[in-house]
């Protein structure tokens, strides 16, 4: 697993609320473990959280790890601050990655790159994990690095 | 069974709005522009506003059916309705809503309106969340994704990307608002042109296709359209205009949490377009004037798309200014300024302007319009979208 202590956006930014819904998530974050839902119906994997499987209707959902790893399904470089924590720090990355091994689920999070860097559609990234001890209750991001 | 439509069934008979200010600048309180889109509506109509018995509207306004009522001393309110979701989604659906109600007689006369005063409540382009994100915003929020711009960039970069179309054809776009705006008086951009220079150099918002000249206005204001049984509206003062086909909501699953629409690089118009059209018994290509809501450039593509205008693969030759500028283009598009440069009025301005082409009196008149096509707020879920003809297209 990788860690990053430095963070990819300066502090102030909302925290997650972690409700009864997502809190295995979180928790498992926490550990360095990307978790997921997974139906215990149907087998599929699924995200994000509902309480119910959208495939098969069963309320029976697990959460299961899957392999830190995705590919760029689409991106974005925000210049503008639409949040004070965000005025002056300028342009960041944001990937929407989709997991091929996990039901080609998709997960939203910063690309930990240049801020000119060039993004590629496809390009295979992997998670790093960005705890936030400090925060109450503490919680950890995740975030993605391009595979070299 | 009979056929179950609201083709040709009712007719907007009276269109109203306010004077159209910059966000925060508007001299009149949120509720005091409602009433006067409103009573604008009515006059437009030569209906009496104690006359109207419902009240139709969407994007969780904050003017209440009861209170408005209550402030015009209606005599009887027979329908209040507040469609789901957020922006402009629900424009057309706003109008669809109001359209039902008359037509299965739970009402006679409803208004569907937008007010907005940003200066006296919040914008949406600036963070509206406190310390802690909740429910999706709890995946999204603590990486910076917070804005509606910030919400649908991606669904534009994976489109274009897929597609090849170059960011050159969402500058049409813009330019066929500005260029509108500049014939419209009533237009926030009135009296300032956009060239294609500026554009280009305008500055990011969100790279890679999102400049400033990209992203609509904020706004304050508001509009109403008067919905009116058929029959009625051929014995008011203006050419009815009928409403021949609509329709609402979003394909599957277009609302899954995080990212996850199966079909994600779009408007969320497969489905509603498809109902719309069958509905109206048209395609796009009987259309003369299109309305197409611009929260984003992007989203005007995906629309214009997704109801069967643009074709993909064709999109970087047919989205040229020439094409979207009233009076001779192939397709002239929000022929008031629209979003980006008439007003942000959510969508409810292009219903106006819509009848406006049909009656004849738009300030960039097409000439013999007799069907004209509004594209509710797209990327958003639900969505919604209708199309209006003359007397003669019944």
């Amino acid at each position: 697993m990788s860690t990053t202590k430095t963070l990819a956006l300066p502090a102030g930014l909302p925290a997650p609320n972690q409700e009864p819904l997502t809190k295995p998530y979180w928790e498992g974050t926490r550990a360095g473990k990307l978790v997921i839902q997974r139906c215990g119906g149907c087998g599929a994997h699924q995200w994000g959280p509902e309480w119910l499987c959208h495939r098969c209707h069963s309320f029976d959902l697990g959460w299961e790890e899957v392999a830190p790893r995705g590919r760029i399904w689409s991106w974005q470089r925000p210049h503008h601050p639409v949040h004070p924590a965000l005025t002056g720090h300028g342009p960041y990355t944001i990937v929407l990655v989709e997991l091929p091994h996990a039901g080609k689920v998709r997960m939203v999070g910063n690309l930990l790159c240049a801020s000119d860097a060039k993004v590629e559609i496809g390009a295979d990234v992997e998670a790093v994990f960005e705890p936030h001890d400090e925060a109450d209750p503490p919680y950890t991001l995740v975030q993605w690095k391009v595979v070299d | 069974m009979s056929e179950r439509t609201l083709r040709g069934k009712v007719a907007i008979a009276g269109i109203g709005e306010t004077a159209y200010y910059k966000h925060g600048q508007s001299p009149d309180a949120e509720f005091k522009l409602a009433l006067r889109a409103v009573l604008a509506a009515c006059e437009d109509a030569g209906i009496d506003p104690r006359e109207v018995d419902g009240f139709a509207s969407y994007g969780d306004d904050r003017s209440q059916a009861v209170r408005l009522a209550a402030a015009l001393g209606i005599k009887e309110l027979r329908f209040s309705n507040m469609h789901w979701g957020g922006g402009g989604g629900g424009v057309a659906a706003s109008v669809a809503n109001a359209a039902a109600a008359v037509h299965s007689g739970l009402a006679n006369c409803v208004i569907a309106f937008r007010s907005l005063a940003q200066g006296q409540f919040a914008r949406y382009g600036l963070s509206r969340l406190g310390d802690t994100a909740k429910d999706d915003d709890a995946f999204l929020a603590p990486y910076g994704l917070i804005s509606p711009a910030q919400r649908f960039a991606m669904k534009i970069t994976r489109f274009m990307t897929e597609h090849g179309i170059r960011h050159e054809a969402l500058r049409s776009i813009a330019m066929a608002s500005y260029h509108h705006a500049q014939n419209n008086p009533r237009a926030v951009m009135h009296g300032r042109p956009l060239t294609e220079e500026k554009y280009d150099a305008s500055r990011w918002i969100i790279e890679p296709f999102h400049r400033l000249f990209d992203c609509c206005q904020e706004n304050d204001g508001a509009g109403a359209v008067l919905v009116v049984p058929a029959d009625r509206a051929k014995d008011l003062p203006h050419r009815p205009t009928y409403l021949l086909g609509t329709a609402q909501g979003g394909h599957h699953r277009s609302a899954a949490p995080v990212h996850n629409a199966p079909e994600y690089a779009s408007a969320h118009f497969p489905t509603v377009a498809k109902n719309m059209w069958a509905m109206a018994r048209l395609g796009p290509q009987d259309v003369d004037v299109v309305q197409a809501y611009e929260n984003f450039t992007g989203g005007v593509l995906l629309s214009l798309v997704e109801h069967g205008f643009v074709d993909p693969r064709t999109a970087n030759q047919f989205l040229v200014p020439e094409n979207l500028f009233a009076p001779s283009g192939k397709m002239p598009l929000n022929t008031s300024g629209g979003n980006l440069a008439e007003c942000y009025m959510h969508g409810l301005e292009m219903v106006n302007e819509a009848v406006r082409q049909l009656r004849g009196t738009a300030n960039n008149q097409v000439p013999d319009a007799e069907i004209v096509a509004v594209l509710g707020g797209p990327m958003v879920t639900p969505v919604s979208s209708l199309v209006l003809g003359t007397e003669a297209t019944l």
